[in-house]
């Protein structure tokens, strides 16, 4: 089985977020980047669980710049045994999407796993775009996968329970929690990564349609205001009268 | 050029987050001078409830075919519908469903998206829509610059205002493609309104010890009308189901009131849920760093201040 993961790089989820050029830009000094927990825990462990078991390999790909090898090779460390990286620091998903796109098609993987969304963006968007690019079927917020010679059987969430499906492969899917566990690295991984190949490729010319203006941080939260915890019935009336709630 | 609505039906009826869109539909079709029509795929028993909150004119393609959803399928037939009915903005919700449409659909239509919008969009200095990024932590401001364009929106984004009064079903011809996604299961718990579209949440995290002692936050919930929720560690214990975890890789949510129940409010919890209206904490560890984010606080015991705010609760709705 030849199986793709789309990988990301994020701030940290601890990470501050702070903006600076007109709240345009990312205050990135002094962040960790971290892969994408979706990416990380969920596509790519599931996909390497799925080589191991069956046979095959497993190809992390990634639209970024040389920083991104980092992160990159966390990801060889972790099991995948290529990765391509095309050079472009992307403009949003529109961009990701059709960069994975160009590199892909025609490229005969049987199945393209990421995860479910970015933790910095939260565009949930890069899958169903990548999907219809390649004109493949796509299942997004999987978190079960199975695959038995070309059918793949796949869980996913929906509002307030699952859905279980089957499709044949190709198919793009995007994971959730529940697809797989995170591992950690070990010292083999981590010092045979250097040596697999990273293939870095030129981007494909797109053009994006959406422009982004700026950020813009949360009002400060006013002060909490405490009450005693014997004046549960002052909490119920505050609900009621001051917040209107309830 | 008219607002066009996908309103989203499961097991026949039109979703609440379908009213949102409608809504929202309405408000961006005001703000660009023109007209929100909503669409429905398969069965819509309520379709005609678009027109009470502001589609002008709300139709529906009734092919059996659509009862099942299939991304390709429906992204097809909607942006069929779309050209068809003279589209210039797409508004759908970004749930499930819309989270499998929205790439597929800015393709079909080679339309900018802005996928899980937090507020209305503005027209002064192009079109420009408010979203929520870095897990809620701030807001990006995007401007999009093609003809067509997309906006998913984010539930609980804004509240559905009935404006107009129920309308007729008009039939669009449309024909569901064969779907290459085959359901084979679907299982929902029914009779409480899912997670991400609650407006009441109730949370307990590590505080309350032991998943036996689940009962005080479910009878809480149960009070309130609310849906239950939980904190990260808890759900990987398994205490409770993967899907009632809230926070950074969790659901993100945004109800009106969320009640956190033993839990310390580390900041990928807060990711998740700092766009609640009204955050009340109640945690016995009065430097649990969730009171920061917190409008209404209580410091002591849940196992003993819960069953005496179920008790409040009681006592409030008898007497309103």
């Amino acid at each position: 089985m030849k199986i793709l993961v789309c990988i990301s790089k994020t701030p940290d989820t601890t990470a501050k977020i702070a903006f600076k050029n007109d709240g345009k830009d990312f205050q990135a000094d002094g962040i960790q980047f971290i892969m994408n927990p979706y990416d990380e825990w969920y596509a790519l462990v599931r996909g390497l669980e799925l080589t191991e078991a069956q046979g095959g390999t497993v190809t992390v790909i990634n639209v970024g710049t040389a920083d991104n090898d980092t992160v990159i090779r966390k990801g060889l460390a972790i099991g995948a045994a290529d990765a391509i990286r095309i050079n472009k620091d992307p403009e949003g998903a529109w961009d990701v999407a059709h960069q994975l796109a160009a590199q892909v098609k025609g490229q005969g993987y049987d199945l393209i796993l990421l995860g479910k969304e970015t933790i910095d963006y939260n565009d949930s968007e890069v899958g169903a775009t990548l999907a219809e690019l390649l004109d493949l079927p796509y299942i997004s917020y999987g978190n079960k996968l199975e695959v038995s010679g070309t059918t793949a059987t796949v869980s996913r969430e929906i509002e307030g329970g699952t859905e279980t499906m089957e499709v044949q492969l190709p198919v793009v899917i995007s994971c959730a929690k529940g697809m797989a566990e995170q591992r950690i690295p070990n010292m083999k991984g981590i010092m045979t990564a250097k040596s697999k190949p990273l293939t870095v490729v030129e981007p494909a010319a797109v053009t994006s349609h959406v422009t982004l203006v700026t950020h813009t941080l949360p009002p400060a939260k006013k002060s909490v205001h405490m009450i005693a915890p014997e004046d549960t019935d002052e909490l119920v009336r505050l609900l009621h009268e001051e917040a209107k709630v309830i | 050029m008219s607002v066009i609505v996908f309103a989203e039906s499961v097991d026949g009826k039109v979703k609440k987050n379908a009213f949102e869109a409608v809504t929202y539909g309405r408000k961006t079709a005001e703000l660009l001078g023109t007209d929100c029509k909503a669409i429905t795929l398969g069965k819509a028993e309520n379709a005609s409830e678009l027109g009470v909150y502001g589609a002008g004119e709300v139709y529906n393609a009734g092919d059996a075919g659509f009862d099942a959803f299939d991304s390709q399928s429906f992204a097809a037939a909607i942006a069929e519908a779309f050209n068809q009915l003279g589209g210039t903005v797409l508004i759908l919700a970004h749930s499930a469903m819309g989270k499998s449409l929205t790439g597929r659909l800015s393709v079909k239509l080679d339309a900018g998206c802005v996928s899980g919008a937090s507020g209305m969009p503005t027209n002064s200095d192009g079109f420009q829509v408010p979203k929520s990024v870095y897990s809620g932590k701030a807001s990006a401001h995007y401007k999009i610059t093609s003809d067509k364009k997309i906006v998913s929106l984010m539930g609980n984004a804004i509240k559905p205002e009935k404006t107009g009064s129920a309308s007729d079903i008009k039939s669009l011809s449309l024909a569901a493609s064969a779907p290459l996604v085959k359901v084979l299961e679907r299982k929902t718990v029914s009779g409480i309104v899912p997670l991400p579209e609650a407006s009441l949440v109730v949370s307990a995290g590590r505080g309350l010890k032991d998943p036996s002692n689940w009962g005080i936050v479910e009878d809480l919930a149960a009070e309130l009308g609310a849906t239950t929720a939980c904190s990260r560690p808890v759900a990987d214990s398994g205490w409770r189901p993967h899907h009632e975890h809230v926070g950074q890789t969790g659901v993100a949510i945004r109800p009106t009131l969320y009640i956190a129940l033993g839990i310390s409010g580390a900041i990928q919890h807060l990711a998740g849920v700092n766009n609640s209206k009204v955050i009340v904490v109640i945690n016995k560890d009065p430097e649990a760093p969730f009171f920061k984010a917190a409008d209404y606080g209580i410091v002591g015991d849940v196992f003993d201040v819960v069953p005496r705010l179920i008790e409040s609760v009681k006592k409030f709705k008898a007497s309103h």
